[in-house]
């Protein structure tokens, strides 16, 4: 049966119109084959444009839409909804971006930009008429979440989850439960001990009845999507296998460990500031005159990031030493206090006494060993002039570094990190907890360096992240998929090697098949399978070569 | 006299490129009206006989963006788009048609000035090459006949097989764990690249009319010794035989 294609083409106010034709391409849209239908519309996307799509389908039986409008990656969603809500199966249903990619972007060009519009619906339309239906897998939800890592992070995402009346299980590499938090002292901006924070939270996740801690234990093998995880962990007694449905990636950071740098590792002298934690949780700190050094080795070409957390522990370990009548000095690039507290907090240190000195990234300073102490030559571009201090104690404000099994673990789980080695989002601002895998969610400093309460606000939004799918008992996935034909394949297993996700396994009959649920779509295995037996659902090879070849047509 | 305006086809990953050029567009920033986008989930569902289709049918260029390196929403779809590209342009090179017709470029979400640069930069670029020879009615017949091959020959199992390996076979190894270097497997794709490229030449070629070896030779420039080669590669593969013999002289033919 002839496809019936209804094409909706917006205005968006003045933003395509201005620039773009619109009644002439909506004439031009009605002449194209299979098109049945075609009108415009001040805003497709209102709810007096989406009620005339369904209007439309209804009256001129329309059976595939296009809308041709902004972006797909905001509005496919919505215009998907309203076919299904008439009628139309969701994945019959194409867009054409005449907007972010036409009118936008051609304002000076009104003519070529009604060509390139035309030439765009033309493709989408192309395209259309070969969609096919499709059904979204449905499966069920295992009530039971992973989380990695049980750092204060990890805790507080966990309890917040077994809350919720799931089953977690706290998979841990150290013996003890308390991340990074072990370390330290006392936590800014308010002074705190860290114990004090840090032990009634271990009590309540030990006591919990839905929570399991497994310490000196490691991941071992992922398999599985959400809902269905198959998971290895690899216990003092063995390797133990669990099921989830959902994992929370809490795995923290490591503090930089600068061997080398500023004599670090050479001269005892010279310690990091989470070793000045350390010393001064067990109140020996045997030094009257102490020097800071900020971004010691981070925004550095190594290591471009800031490590956010660093200046603003540098300033309260300063007071902390100072309170106990030291001497402070803080040698910095750029002083990132940032916040109600922090700057707060700059301000008290500045009025206690702190020197604060600027280096240049260029010009950083140079440390000799005397036996008297350290001297520290920077110099200073304020004064413009080359400052001279001797120390008893010279502490490095190092950044937080990506865990070292990072990469084993982004592997194993089929999550990406950034340039930078940590873990990352899905998007930085609509998805910023959860990863681009289904069912998989990240928070605290694994993500990037980050202070205690702003980990905790992300472990509070990965547990409900991680929740809603098991509060829902079953998923949808999308139908856009792999499948391979059995009468073609040859068991050769390319697509296997291929295929970032494991998506794909022999069957008993030694051929390649595609697990639904798992399969994310990219079309990787579909573009190598040297038999071409794999068709990708939504981006078969007829409707990208119909929507190129319709791209270089005439109109 | 009016410029020419070359006709761009895009290939555009959904979540850096695409969005890149999304991007773009929010902020506004003019770029040539050239190129026609196509989305694809991943730069890595981009075969390299899906662009050679498309100089076939007379796209003046070509170009393929994905995730920058390392950042591929897929984990390493991205890789998979390198090593195909590179086949795609040994492919392209037998064709006769310029390198400067393809493109791949990696694009992330948040480089919107970019993606704007690479577009108007390929637009001059192919501008500068000139409209493709391929375009009807009158196209370069010997080049059209090499993009067929180099086409059916991209399409064909013995590329996809090895481009498929490559990945594996560099890094992990095969079965027994044996390593190939890079250096080596390039190597073979070269030798690969050329046969198969060259036998499918024969093939259409034979698919139009029978012909001698001799008549082919000439015609494509090659030592019959070697034509004969690729006819007995064809015979072995069942796609030619010999049709007729006019003067103790075998004419072969498409089967
Ligand atoms: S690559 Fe193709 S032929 Fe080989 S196993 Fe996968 S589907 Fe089968
Ligand atoms: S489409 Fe991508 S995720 Fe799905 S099976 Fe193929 S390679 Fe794997």
């Amino acid at each position: 049966m002839a496809p019936r294609i209804g094409v909706f083409i917006c205005r968006c106010g003045i933003n395509i119109a201005a620039y773009v034709d619109v009644p002439k391409v909506v004439e031009y849209a009605k002449t194209l084959p299979g098109v049945a239908y075609a009108e415009e519309n001040m805003y497709t996307c209102s709810s007096d444009g989406l009620n005339k799509i369904k209007e439309a389908i209804k009256k001129h039986n329309l059976d595939r839409v296009v809308v041709a409008s902004c972006t797909p990656r905001t509005h496919e969603p919505l215009f998907q909804a309203t076919c299904e809500e008439a009628g139309v199966n969701k994945y019959l249903f194409e867009m054409a971006n005449i907007r972010d990619q036409c009118s936008w972007v051609h304002m000076r060009e009104p003519e070529k930009a009604t060509k390139k519009a035309k030439d765009l619906i033309r493709m989408a339309v192309a395209k259309a008429a070969l969609l096919e239906p499709d059904d979204e897998p449905e499966i069920d939800v295992i009530p039971s979440t992973l989380v990695i890592g049980g750092g204060v992070s990890g805790m507080r995402a966990a309890l917040s989850v077994a809350d919720q009346g799931f089953d977690v299980t706290i998979v841990e590499k150290e013996p003890a439960l308390g991340g990074k938090l072990r370390g330290f002292d006392s936590l800014f901006p308010h002074k705190q001990k860290a114990s004090e924070v840090l032990e009634p939270l271990i009590e309540k996740v030990t006591t919990h009845p839905r929570i399991r801690v497994l310490t000196e234990s490691r991941l071992k093998s992922v398999y599985g999507f959400i809902g269905n995880f198959d998971i290895g962990v690899e216990t003092g007694k063995g390797v133990e296998t669990l099921k989830v449905g959902t994992i929370i990636v809490a795995v923290g950071a490591e503090v930089l460990k600068p061997r080398g740098l500023y004599l670090y590792g050479e001269d005892p002298r010279v310690v990091t500031q989470s070793e000045l934690e350390q010393l001064l949780h067990t109140g020996s700190v045997n030094a009257e005159k102490i020097v800071m050094i900020q971004c010691s080795g981070s925004r550095s070409a190594e290591r471009p990031y800031c490590s956010r957390i660093c200046c603003n522990e540098a300033v309260k370990n300063a007071l902390n030493v100072t309170e106990k009548g030291k001497e402070v000095y803080i040698l910095y690039r750029d002083l990132q206090t940032y916040g109600i507290h922090y700057s707060r907090l700059e301000q008290e240190a500045k009025r206690k006494g702190i020197r604060f000195l600027k280096y240049q990234a260029d010009k950083p300073p140079t440390i000799t060993a005397e036996p008297n102490g350290l001297k520290v030559s920077v110099y200073s571009p304020t004064v413009n002039e080359t400052v001279e201090v001797t120390a008893n104690m010279l502490v490095l404000s190092t950044p937080l570094v990506p865990v070292s099994d990072a990469k084993e673990l982004s592997q194993m789980l089929k999550v990406p990190l950034d340039s930078n080695g940590f873990f990352m989002e899905a998007h930085v601002k609509l998805r910023p907890i959860d990863f681009a895998t289904d069912g998989i969610f990240v928070c605290g400093t694994a993500h990037s360096p980050k202070d205690i309460g702003e980990s905790v606000a992300q472990a509070l939004g990965v547990a409900s992240r991680a929740s809603i799918p098991m509060a829902k008992k079953r998923v949808r996935t999308a139908a856009i998929m792999s499948q391979v034909d059995q009468t073609r394949c040859s068991g050769c297993g390319t697509c296997i090697d291929v295929c970032p996700y494991n998506a794909l396994r022999k069957n008993e009959k030694g051929l390649a098949e595609t697990i639904a649920a798992v399969c994310k779509g990219c079309g990787v295995c579909g573009a190598t399978c040297p038999e071409k037996a794999i068709t990708m659902h939504h981006f078969t090879d007829e409707q990208i070569q119909a929507q190129g070849l319709a791209a270089l047509e005439e109109d | 006299m009016s410029t020419f305006e070359p006709n761009i086809v895009g290939f555009l990953c959904n979540w850096c490129s695409y969005a890149g050029a999304d991007l773009a567009g929010v902020s506004r920033i003019q770029y040539p009206t050239n190129m026609r986008v196509i989305k694809v989930m991943c730069s890595g569902r981009v075969e390299p006989g899906m662009v050679l289709e498309l100089l076939e049918a007379g796209a003046d260029g070509v170009m393929v963006t994905g995730c920058h390196i390392g950042d591929c929403h897929y984990i390493s779809g991205n890789l998979h788009t390198k090593r195909k590209f590179a086949l795609l342009q040994r492919l392209l090179a037998k064709t006769g048609l310029e390198p400067q017709r393809i493109r791949l470029e990696w694009n992330s979400a948040a480089e919107g000035q970019r993606f704007a640069n690479l577009v108007k930069e390929f637009t001059e670029q192919v501008r500068a090459v000139g409209p493709t020879p391929l375009k009807a009615p009158t196209p370069d017949a010997a080049k059209l006949l090499n993009t067929r091959a180099a086409l059916a020959a991209a399409d064909g199992f013995r590329l996809r097989a090895l481009v498929g390996k490559e990945e594996k076979l560099v890094t992990e190894g095969n079965v027994y764990g044996d390593k190939v270097a890079q250096d080596e497997f390039t190597e073979a794709m070269d030798e690969a690249v050329e046969t198969e490229f060259q036998v499918h030449r024969i093939h259409i070629m034979l698919q139009e009319r029978p012909r001698s070896v001799k008549d082919m030779a000439k015609q494509l420039g090659l030592q019959p010794k070697a034509v004969l080669g690729y006819v007995v590669a064809l015979r072995q593969r069942g796609w030619v035989d010999v049709k007729e013999a006019v003067e103790g002289t075998p004419l072969y033919a498409a089967q």
